[in-house]
């Protein structure tokens, strides 16, 4: 092919000094530069990050020792200046607690929902790209998967796998997979009839190229969105696990487990329920808004 | 330059559903030479465009079929094509511009990118990323967009800008063949002439061969060698353009389309458009498909398909055409 561009009078790349242009770089300036003007976003990353710093920096702030150590005389002491959140049943400071409770909430949460993604992105994508066959399949084969009751199939994983981080990382991404993947699906379906779709296999793009490269990128709205979503539930699902037991081995904290833990006690000290509580919260309510706004920068058609 | 580049045998496509088998191209020949163009003409739903994916092998899977005929682009059939291999000939050697310049670009790449993928995906010869920089830079300031833009996204562009980047995703490999399906029919008219123009300068510049699908016959004259009339899916008159406009016996078909154009030396009080609709591509007639419509349908039309006579580089289906002088008979397809 080089003698076809070199006889073309258009050709003539030779001597030509070109100015390199690092577009991907660019791009992601781009959308950084659009994420920042939406202030809310803003706060929900800032949050974010902030709890993941104050997360790894937990050592630095109490020994772990401190939210394992009971005594029974601070036994649901109201929040005071030596211990900020107060203490649980066991006279445990809570806000040693939470803090280390951060640690595996959040990886718990983030994990499971960047698992969520990737597989359930690729699963739905493929699946409704390629259909016939393979589509039905698929989805007759998660429909029976959705048919069970998800915490239920969650304990089952766990009960056969064994409690851990990591095994309930595995058991509550197979639960969310199902609902991810329809999700993607029916993006990708509307997304596959486009003539730009077409016009790319008339180029000559293979089929995976065309996914990765064209299908996939014009529905990252629908996926970020049930992406931040996701993270904030999985903490939840995880809660429910350590409520029935098959979470986080106790006394280790969790911020589902300070929730389930504290309702023996709602009446005397509802505070108890409200600290983890509120950190659950503000970290679902921050993810959410982050979600929103990098979808909404992500999107060159709504750039201004 | 006589050499042949496409070749297209007795080729028929069917839509099948559930419930019918549209025949939306039934037994057509043509062969083009590499640098030729020809114009495929006809009203909307004449099996146009089923033929231009056909040649692309871009048939839906599931409801497009091809019961008879075959396809050779440079002497290999495209149909015993490896899935690899025409991966390689689509956009290399193949590039087709779609009808809809607004739909057609991923709204999410900016236009820059998506001219050099077709450059990153065939880059046989590893060029370099600045080369293929380079390249799109050229590209685009062949088709009158300053290379300045690239990284502009499409809904940054108008209709017609964005039929330009179209053009330029097109001719970016320099392919052997443009398939150019109503390239502007979605374009208002003074950008029209400008991308015709274009085309056509692009065309003669770097030696492509084009098939050029359009019910304009205006654009037809301007741009074609040879010129098919299609009709419910067959080709029902052939021959160069100067045979299509100027011959002494044309298609009745071909004629009304010619009266259907306003004409500017000629007061008329009004246009003759052809009455009727093209027929049910499920359910052809019997005899010629045109005879519903025809002012000249004789019975003979409506029951038996006519043959096609031949004088010289002029091919028409047509019963009329029986014992006329220099007009051959050949055995229909």
């Amino acid at each position: 092919m080089s003698t076809k561009y070199d006889d073309s009078p258009l050709m003539n790349l030779t001597e030509k000094k070109v100015e390199v242009n690092f577009k991907k770089e660019s791009q992601i300036k781009e959308v950084w530069r659009r994420l920042k003007k939406d202030k809310l976003a803003m706060f929900g990353l800032s949050v974010i990050v902030l709890m993941i710093v104050i997360a790894l920096c937990a050592p630095l702030i109490r020994p772990y020792s401190a939210a394992i150590k009971m005594n029974m005389r601070l036994k649901l002491a109201l929040p005071s200046a030596a211990h900020w959140f107060g203490c649980d049943g066991y006279g445990r400071d809570l806000f040693t607690r939470c803090l280390y409770g951060s640690r595996v909430s959040l990886t718990i949460g983030f994990a499971t929902a960047f698992a969520t993604l990737v597989i359930g992105s690729m699963l739905g994508a493929l699946v409704g790209y390629v259909g016939g066959v393979l589509d039905d399949v698929v989805m007759r084969a998660l429909d029976i998967f959705s048919a069970i009751p998800s915490t239920l199939f969650a304990m089952a994983v766990v009960a056969a796998m064994g409690s851990g981080i990591f095994n309930i990382c595995v058991a509550i991404s197979l639960t969310n997979i199902p609902g991810f993947v329809r999700i993607v699906r029916s993006a990708v379906l509307g997304i596959a009839d486009q003539e730009y779709i077409e016009a790319a296999r008339a180029g000559g793009s293979p089929t995976l190229h065309i996914l990765l490269r064209h299908v996939l990128p014009n529905a990252i709205g629908p996926l970020i969105v049930q992406t931040t979503a996701n993270v904030s539930s999985m903490i939840l699902s995880a809660a429910t696990l350590s409520f029935l037991g098959l979470g986080i081995d106790p006394p280790q904290p969790e911020w589902g487990a300070l929730v389930s833990e504290a309702q023996e006690f709602l009446r005397r000290s509802p505070h108890l329920l409200i600290f983890p509580g509120i950190l659950i919260c503000v970290a679902s309510f921050s993810m959410s808004v982050l979600g929103d706004g990098l979808r909404d920068a992500l999107d060159p058609r709504l750039k201004s | 330059m006589t050499q042949e580049l496409l070749k297209i045998t007795d080729l028929s496509v069917e839509y099948r559903t559930d419930k019918e088998t549209v025949h939306a191209v039934n037994h057509i020949n043509f062969s083009l030479n590499k640098g030729e163009t020809i114009g495929l003409v006809g009203e909307t739903g004449a099996g146009k465009t089923t033929t231009a994916l056909s040649i692309m092998r871009l048939l839906p899977e599931k409801t497009g079929f091809i019961p008879n005929g075959s396809i050779v682009f440079e002497g290999r059939s495209i149909y015993d094509l490896e899935e690899k291999e025409l991966h390689n000939i689509r956009g290399k050697h193949v590039a087709m511009i779609f009808q809809d310049p607004m739909t057609s670009l991923n709204p999410i790449m900016t236009v820059g990118e998506q001219i050099a993928e077709a450059l990153e995906l065939h880059n046989t010869d590893h060029k370099s990323h600045e080369q293929i920089q380079a390249r799109v830079d050229e590209v685009l300031s062949m088709v009158g967009i300053s290379p300045s833009r690239k990284n502009a996204f499409p809904h940054q562009f108008s209709g017609g800008m964005k039929q330009r980047v179209v053009i330029a995703m097109a001719l970016v490999c320099e392919p052997d063949l443009l398939i150019a399906d109503e390239p502007t029919t979605a374009l208002d008219v003074t950008i029209q002439a400008q991308v015709i123009n274009m085309i056509r300068e692009l065309r003669d510049r770097l030696g492509t061969a084009m098939i050029m699908i359009t019910h304009d016959l205006g654009i037809v004259a301007q741009t074609c060698d040879n010129v098919a009339v299609m009709y419910a899916g067959r080709i029902i008159e052939a021959g160069t353009a100067a045979d299509i406009y100027k011959g002494e016996f044309r298609h009745p078909y071909t004629v009304g389309l010619f009266s259907s154009i306003p004409n500017l030396r000629e007061k008329t009080a009004r246009l003759t458009p052809i009455p009727g609709l093209m027929p049910d591509p499920t359910k052809l007639p019997a005899g010629c498909s045109f005879a519903p419509r025809c002012p000249h349908a004789t019975e003979l039309c409506r029951t038996t398909p006519p043959a096609a006579y031949k004088n010289n580089t002029h091919v028409i289906e047509c019963h009329l055409l029986e014992g006329k002088d220099g007009w051959t008979k050949e055995a229909r397809v």
